[in-house]
C-alpha cells in the first residue's frame, strides 16, 4: 500500500519534519529528526529509482485529481536519477552536519537551522518530482527562501550581504520562470508539463512561445548559476556554514540544471530548442567561456571555499556543454557530471569544513602544515581534488571521458582539446591549497592542532570512497544517465 | 506606547470587529471569496494594531513569542495531517473525497480543516514577523 | 496607427512592462537595500497584474457562481497569483529581516558603503 504513495512521501516526509523541528528542544533531537527524514527520503528515492528502471515512470495524482487538471507527480528516468543524487548526498552531508553546525552556529538557533534545511531539502525534491509547471515555481521558492536563511547563518557578517544579493538575483530568476509559465498558460491553458508539451508543438514559432522560452531558460540559468549569471554564487558559498556549502554545492545548482533540462527537452522538445531556435550554440559558447573564465578566477583566490565556489561555476559549464550537444551521449555526459560533481564538491567542501572546524578559517595560509597535523583530512581533500581534475579511477574522470566522447562524436575536437587544457587549470588551483598543506611549516605561534573528529572524517571519507567507487563501477551513474538521456531524446537526432 | 486617547479608544472598538471579520473570512471561505491566507493576515493585523497602540510588551504578556512558534508549526501539521488522512483512508495524498462517506461532505470537511491550518500558520507567522521587527533589541 | 491601436487594446501589457522596468531599474540602480526590495516587490507585482489581466474574459463577471451569469473570468490564474503573492510577501519579509541584520552588523544599508567596509575584512 505504501509503495504507491512513494512519490508524494518523497516530498512530504521532510516537509512534515520541518515544523516539528521548530518545536523541539535545543539539543541533538532536531539534528536527529532532520537526519532521519533525509535518510527516509534517500531510501524512498532509491526504491523509486529501482522501480523506474524496471517498470517505467511512476505517476501520482495529488488529491486524486486526474493529470491535466490536478497536480501530477511524475517520476521518470531523469528525475529519479536527480532525486537519488540530491537525497543521497544530503544524507551523507547530514552526518557531517551535527558537529560542524554546533561549532559554527551554537545551540541557540540549531533547531531553526534544521527546520530551514529540511525546507530547502523538501523544496529541491519537490522541484524535481513535480510535473506541474507552477508547482515547480512554488517549490523553487520554498527552497530558495530557506536557502537565504541557511546562507545568512554563516559566522562572517559578510554572509548577510551574500544572502541578500542572492535573494535579489534569485527572486528575479524565479519571477522570470513564473513569467515564462504565465505566457505558456496564456497560450495553452494548461500547466501540466506533458500536456504543455503536446500543445506547445501546435504553436510552432509563435512569438509568445518564444518569449516564454526565453524567460524560462534565463530564469533557470540564473538558478543554476551558468556564467555570466553566476555572480551570486561565490559569495554565498564562501560565507555560508561549511555544511551548507557542501549541501548547496551538491544539490541546489544540480536541481537548477534539472529545471533547465526539463523545460528545454520535455516541455519545448529538442526539435524546437535545437533546430528551430538553435540554442545549442549559444549555450555551448557560454559554457566554454564560463569554464575558462571562472577556472582562471579560481586560481587567484586566497580563500579555499571561494576557490571551490568558482570551480563549481566552471563545472556547471561542463554540464551545460554536454547538454548543448543534444546527442544522447552529450546529455548523458551532462547528467553523469551532475552525479559525479555533486560527490566531488560535497567531498571537497566537507574536507574544507574539517579544516575550518579545527583551524577556524578556510584561508590558504591556515592550510600551512595541515598535511602533517590533519593527515586524514588533507588526504580526503587531495582525493577530492584528483577527482575534480579528472584523473583515471575517479568519478571526475568518467564525466570528462563522456563529455569528450560526446564532443568527438559531433566532431568538435578543438573543444575537446580545450577541455583537457581546462583540467590543467583545475590542477593549478587545487595545487595552491595542497602545496602549503604539505610543503610549508605551520605558523610558529599556532597551538597544537589534532585531527578532525571521527564523525566529520567518516562523512568526508564516505564521499571520497563514493568518488572512487563511481570512478570504477559505473553502472549506476552512467547507466542511470543514459536511461534518462534516452527518455529525453527519444526519436530526436541533431 | 502612545498616550493618545482617541487612538486607544478607537483601537479598542475596532479590534474585536477585525478579529470577527477574520473569522468570517476564514469560515465562509468554502462558500464565497475568502480563505486561510486572507483570514490569517486579517487576524494577525488585529493583533498588530493592538501591539502598535498599547505597546509590544503588553502584547507579549498576552501572547508570549513561544506561543507563536507552536502556532506556526501546528497549522502546517494540521494541513499535513489532512493529507495523510487521505492516504490512510485509501485515497491519495490530500484526497478530500474519502474523508467522509459522502464525497461532497468530504470536500467540505477537507477544505475547511486545511484552510484553518493555513489560517493558524499565517496569523502566527504575521505576528511572529511583527515581533521580530518591533521588539526592542536585547 | 498600429502602434496607437496596439496601445489602446493592450494597455494592460504596457502597464505591466512599465511597472516591471521601473522595479528592475530600482533593483539595479539603487545602492539602498530597502529601495532594492521596493523595486523587487514592484517587479513581482507587475507579474501578478499580467496573470490577472489575461485571466479576464470580456464581459465575464467575477468567478463566483451567480444565477443569470453566463460567462466568468478564469479563476485559475487568480489562485496561482494568490500563491505567488504569498511567496512575494515571504520574500519581502526575509529580505527585510536580512536588511535589519545587515544594519546591526554594518551600521548601514547602503551597498556601496558596505562594499567599502567589507574590503577591510
Amino acid at each position: 500500500m505504501i509503495s504507491e504513495h512513494l512519490p508524494v512521501l518523497q516530498v512530504v516526509v521532510p516537509l512534515i519534519a520541518a515544523p516539528i523541528c521548530i518545536l523541539l528542544r535545543r539539543d541533538d533531537t532536531a539534528w536527529g529528526l532532520a537526519t532521519l527524514a533525509t535518510w527516509i527520503s534517500f531510501i524512498i528515492a532509491g526504491s523509486m529509482f529501482v522501480e523506474v528502471q524496471s517498470a517505467g515512470a511512476l505517476s501520482y495524482a495529488l488529491g486524486s485529481w486526474p493529470a491535466p487538471w490536478g497536480i501530477q507527480y511524475l517520476v521518470d528516468p531523469l528525475n529519479a536519477f536527480v532525486l537519488l543524487v540530491v537525497s543521497g548526498v544530503s544524507a551523507v552531508v547530514m552526518l557531517f552536519a551535527r558537529d560542524s553546525i554546533l561549532d559554527e552556529l551554537g545551540r541557540e538557533r540549531e533547531n531553526l537551522f534544521y527546520c530551514a534545511y529540511l525546507l530547502v531539502f523538501a523544496g529541491l525534491l519537490g522541484v524535481t518530482i513535480t510535473h506541474d509547471a507552477f508547482n515547480l515555481f512554488v517549490f523553487l521558492e520554498i527552497s530558495s527562501l530557506a536557502t537565504y536563511v541557511l546562507i545568512a547563518a554563516g559566522r562572517d557578517r559578510r554572509a548577510l550581504v551574500a544572502s541578500f544579493q542572492y535573494l535579489i538575483i534569485g527572486t528575479i530568476g524565479a519571477t522570470f520562470i513564473v513569467l515564462g509559465v504565465g505566457f505558456l498558460y496564456a497560450m495553452t491553458g494548461t500547466l501540466n508539463m506533458a500536456d504543455l508539451a503536446d500543445r506547445v508543438r501546435a504553436y510552432d514559432t509563435n512569438p509568445a512561445i518564444i518569449v516564454a522560452y526565453a524567460f524560462l531558460v534565463i530564469g533557470a540559468t540564473i538558478k543554476l548559476a551558468l556564467f555570466p549569471l553566476h555572480l551570486w554564487l561565490p559569495n554565498a558559498y564562501t560565507f555560508a556554514p561549511s555544511m551548507v556549502s557542501a549541501f548547496l554545492a551538491a544539490t541546489a545548482t544540480k536541481v537548477g540544471f534539472y529545471v533547465l533540462m526539463r523545460f528545454v527537452f520535455t516541455v519545448f522538445g529538442p526539435e524546437f530548442s535545437f533546430d528551430t531556435l538553435s540554442v545549442g550554440l549559444p549555450l555551448a559558447i557560454l559554457a566554454i567561456v564560463g569554464i575558462f573564465a571562472t577556472s582562471i578566477v579560481a586560481i587567484f583566490q586566497n580563500d579555499v571555499k571561494r576557490m571551490l565556489a568558482y570551480s563549481s561555476v566552471a563545472q556547471i559549464g561542463y554540464m551545460v556543454l554536454g547538454m548543448s550537444l543534444a546527442t544522447t551521449t552529450g546529455v548523458a555526459a551532462g547528467l553523469i557530471h551532475l552525479f559525479n560533481h555533486s560527490l566531488i564538491k560535497a567531498a571537497l567542501f566537507c574536507s574544507v569544513g574539517c579544516i575550518v572546524y579545527r583551524l577556524g578559517s578556510s584561508h590558504i595560509n591556515s592550510f600551512a602544515g595541515a598535511g602533517r597535523r590533519m593527515p586524514w583530512t588533507m588526504a580526503a581533500f587531495c582525493a577530492g581534488g584528483v577527482s575534480l581534475i579528472g584523473l583515471p579511477m575517479t568519478a571526475g574522470f568518467i564525466s570528462k571521458w563522456y563529455i569528450i566522447l560526446a564532443l568527438l562524436e559531433r566532431g568538435w575536437w578543438p573543444i575537446a582539446v580545450l577541455l583537457v587544457v581546462s583540467s590543467i587549470l583545475a590542477v593549478i588551483y587545487i595545487w595552491r591549497a595542497v602545496e602549503p598543506a604539505y610543503f610549508r611549516e605551520p605558523p610558529a605561534d599556532a597551538g597544537p592542532v589534532s585531527e578532525a573528529p571521527l564523525v566529520l572524517l567518516t562523512a568526508t571519507w564516505i564521499l571520497v570512497f563514493a568518488n572512487i567507487w563511481f570512478g570504477i563501477e559505473t553502472s549506476l551513474n552512467v547507466g542511470g544517465a543514459f536511461a534518462a538521456a534516452e527518455s529525453l531524446l527519444s526519436g530526436y537526432a541533431p | 506606547m502612545t498616550d493618545d486617547v482617541v487612538l486607544r479608544v478607537l483601537a479598542k472598538q475596532m479590534i474585536p470587529f477585525i478579529l470577527l471579520f477574520a473569522l468570517y473570512v476564514q469560515f465562509h471561505g468554502d462558500y464565497g471569496p475568502g480563505g486561510g491566507f486572507q483570514a490569517g493576515v486579517l487576524f494577525g493585523a488585529g493583533f498588530m494594531l493592538y501591539g502598535m497602540v498599547f505597546g509590544v510588551t503588553t502584547l507579549e504578556r498576552l501572547f508570549p513569542g513561544g506561543a507563536f512558534r507552536i502556532g506556526i508549526a501546528a497549522g502546517v501539521l494540521l494541513y499535513s495531517a489532512v493529507g495523510i488522512a487521505g492516504v490512510l483512508l485509501s485515497g491519495n495524498f490530500l484526497d478530500y473525497n474519502v474523508l467522509a462517506a459522502d464525497p461532497k461532505a468530504g470536500q467540505h470537511m477537507g477544505i475547511i480543516v486545511v484552510e484553518f491550518g493555513i489560517g493558524v500558520t499565517v496569523a502566527a507567522v504575521m505576528i511572529a514577523a511583527f515581533y521580530a521587527f518591533a521588539r526592542p533589541k536585547a | 496607427m498600429d502602434f496607437v491601436d496596439g496601445f489602446a487594446t493592450h494597455y494592460n501589457y504596457w502597464i505591466v512592462i512599465i511597472l516591471m522596468m521601473t522595479g528592475f531599474y530600482l533593483v539595479i540602480a539603487r545602492p539602498n537595500m530597502v529601495k532594492q526590495l521596493v523595486g523587487l516587490s514592484l517587479f513581482q507585482g507587475s507579474m501578478f497584474i499580467l496573470y490577472i489581466s489575461f485571466a479576464y474574459v470580456t464581459g465575464g463577471s467575477a468567478p463566483i457562481i451567480v444565477e443569470g451569469e453566463q460567462s466568468y473570468a478564469n479563476p485559475l490564474p487568480h489562485v496561482l497569483i494568490l500563491t505567488a503573492i504569498v511567496v512575494g510577501i515571504s520574500t519581502t519579509a526575509v529580505g527585510l529581516a536580512l536588511v535589519v541584520r545587515i544594519h546591526q552588523a554594518f551600521g548601514t544599508i547602503e551597498e556601496d558603503e558596505i562594499h567599502d567596509l567589507t574590503r577591510e575584512d
